[in-house]
């Protein structure tokens, strides 16, 4: 019902180009991030979506309909700001209810839901202060109560979470979930970080230089990253990309050797995630050379180089390797990307 | 360590206290004598001989109702301008700028150029003599026309006095945020409530500087009404002045100058009062 269909958005400020066809469709009580790096023009699109903003071309449909030149208050939805903007003027309780107001709501209606958004973000103590005394945290939260008061069919998220400690962020990131699920509220939902959208979205799309990369489940994007930057910018490590010559179709790894794409040239980018591999006697394994071992407790991270070329890769924390070994590895044919060398678009999975 | 050197911010603020002793409160602590002595000992004479003058009631009624005429519609316009402008883009800059130019005209100008306008023989009466509207000169400014006597000193001084509310209102809008609108946009408000929920209370220490400023000046009105009603319609500061410069009588000026004084501190601190600053509740 409340669908969002982003069609063909673009949006220029004088000659920079913010946003580059931008198309992307959210599914009626969906979840999706946006994520992707600063400046990549996430903020853009949802002021378009909400109508703070005016693309220079391109459709947004909520609902099956065109929002296009209509006001934002018309468009049925709420939003979470970036820097909060909650109203200096007004106490906690005000701001909070203020949605609920503008609806002209009961005096009830309004106690009762306010009081449910104040306690689903641990703001009930505060809600007679006003804003200037909360801490940054503190403020978020109430812009985010703010938003999930009014109910909304919609709602547009710009990095809510982002001021809170890791543990609070966590909580309230299951919360958030738990509400938006039950109420089936249409989410967008942007951020920097990935753990979080890895783990709120029903699918994650990821945005560079104003073009969306990749959209994807959380699980689709991190093993299949449609291009090379999808692939640097999800995981941690961040997948590791190496060239390597083709010989009739095969890309010599070890003993076995691996089968690229047949679209390939003389040469192919190898896309490997760092947990991909297994420890293997080096003629079976390909080698690596490891320059620092960091055992971290609960795995194995090593540095060091494939081909000449910088690699992180992970082992189980069993395993003892030391700084300065070389050691061969044995790849998982079937979590291996390949990418162009040309374009740094991934070629589709061949061998699944 | 700083706790034992907290004399040096009144250290820093002596010359401007010193200075302002010097050229403002001597001089007040004079003219409040002045005011109330008659040869040199203490007395209420030049307050009565006031007070007893015919003009007294009619000064007073003229001042007030010119103030509470005069200063609401300029913060009007002047709040529609400054919301004008804030939409502007290009062009910005050079629409502030004409609306500014009354600011730079004296007083006793502007009251001219209003003159030549409203006079029998002025730009108006041609105007209404070449439409058609009038068959002969009319007269504006005479006291057989008390009304529109008024409603032409009102008008001037609206012209002449609006831009600097504007100035401190305009300053004050580009210092609410951008975001606060917008938030208010989205969760449903529409534009009146916006600008009574949300830029009214926001914009609170303009609103508070501009009304003090302009309520002051209104209550010290004195060459535009001159220029064009002269003893026609009395105010305080022309009865000062007159009493100053046409009776030679120092005491009864000094006595108008202190009423004068005790209305404007009245006002401000009326104004410090009903529209309060909180600083807690600012962006
Ligand atoms: N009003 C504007 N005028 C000119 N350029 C703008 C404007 N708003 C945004 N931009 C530019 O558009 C690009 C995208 O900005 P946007 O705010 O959407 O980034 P973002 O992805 O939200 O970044 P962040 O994660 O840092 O918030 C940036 O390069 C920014 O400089
Ligand atoms: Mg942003």
């Amino acid at each position: 019902m409340a669908n969002i269909v982003i069609d063909r958005i673009r949006k220029s400020f004088g000659t920079f180009e913010a946003l580059k066809e931008v198309s992307l469709t959210i599914n009626d009580g969906e979840f999706v991030s946006l994520l992707g790096p600063s400046g990549c023009g996430k903020t853009t699109l949802l002021r378009i979506i909400a109508g703070l903003e005016t693309s220079t071309s391109g459709d947004v449909l909520i609902g099956g309909k065109s929002v296009i030149g209509l006001p934002p208050k018309e468009r049925g939805l709420a939003m979470v700001f970036q820097n909060y903007a909650v109203f200096p003027h007004m106490t906690v309780y005000e701001n909070v209810a203020f949605g609920l107001r503008m609806q002209k709501a009961d005096d009830a209606r309004v106690k009762a839901q306010v009081e449910k958004a104040a306690g689903l973000l641990h703001i009930e103590q505060y809600l007679d202060r006003y804003p200037n005394k909360l801490s940054g945290g503190q403020r978020q939260r109430v812009a985010v109560a703010r938003a999930l008061a009014v109910e909304p069919k919609v709602l547009l998220m710009d990095e809510p979470l982002s001021n809170l400690d890791a543990l609070l962020r966590l909580e309230m990131r299951a919360e958030l979930k738990t509400v938006l699920q039950s109420a089936g509220t249409t989410t967008i939902y942007v951020t920097h970080d990935q753990t979080e959208a890895m783990g709120l979205s029903d699918r994650i799309a990821v945005m560079h230089n104003g073009v969306v990369e990749q959209v994807g489940t959380p699980v689709d994007v991190y093993n299949y990253p449609a291009t090379r930057f999808v692939g640097g910018f999800i995981g941690n490590p961040p997948m590791n990309f190496i060239k390597v010559p083709v010989t009739n179709g095969q890309v010599a790894a070890g003993s076995e050797p691996l089968t690229a794409p047949e679209e390939t040239g003389n040469e192919v980018i190898l896309g490997l995630r760092g947990e991909a591999v297994q420890l293997a006697p080096l003629p079976l394994g390909l080698e690596m050379k490891v320059r620092v071992a960091e055992p971290m407790g609960s795995h194995l991270l090593l540095t060091g180089s494939i081909h000449d070329q910088p690699v992180r890769v992970v082992l189980p924390s069993s395993e003892t390797v030391r700084s300065g070994d070389v050691i061969g590895l044995k790849l998982d044919p079937n979590r291996i990307t390949w990418l162009s060398p040309e374009s740094g678009k991934s070629f589709p999975a061949a061998t699944a | 360590m700083t706790n034992n050197r907290s004399w040096i911010p009144y250290l820093l603020i002596l010359p401007s206290v010193a200075f302002l002793a010097l050229l403002f409160i001597v001089p007040l602590l004079q003219t409040i004598w002045l005011a109330f002595s008659d040869n040199g000992v203490p007395s209420p004479a030049n307050a009565q001989r006031m007070m007893a003058d015919i003009n007294f009631t009619r000064s007073i009624k003229n001042t007030f109702l010119l103030t509470i005429a005069v200063v609401p519609v300029q913060l009007a316009i002047a709040l529609v301008m400054g919301t004008m402008v804030a939409k502007v883009g290009r062009g910005r800059e050079t629409i502030l700028w004409v609306w500014t130019i009354p600011l730079g005209i004296s007083d006793l100008a502007a009251g001219l150029v209003w003159l030549s306008i409203l006079q029998n023989s002025g730009y108006f009466n041609s105007l209404l003599l070449g439409l058609g509207v009038l068959e002969r000169q009319a007269s504006w400014l005479s006291y057989q026309t008390p009304v529109a006597l008024f409603f032409a000193i009102a008008v001037a001084e609206i012209w002449r006095g609006t831009a600097i509310v504007m100035v401190i209102i305009v300053a004050g809008l580009n210092q609410v945020p951008r975001e606060f609108k917008e938030a208010a946009e989205i969760f449903g408000a529409g534009a009146w409530t916006r600008f009574w929920r949300i830029t009214l209370p926001l914009i609170r220490p303009a609103l508070q500087s501009a009304l003090i400023l302009r309520t002051v000046l209104a209550f010290e009105v004195f060459a535009v009404v001159y220029a064009l009603g002269g003893r026609n319609f009395p105010v305080l500061v022309g009865e000062a002045y007159n009493w100053q410069n046409q009776n030679q009588n120092y005491g009864v000026a000094a006595a108008y100058a202190v009423l004068i004084m005790i209305i404007s501190l009245a006002a401000t601190l009326i104004y410090l009062k009903a529209i309060k600053v909180d600083p807690e509740r600012l962006p």
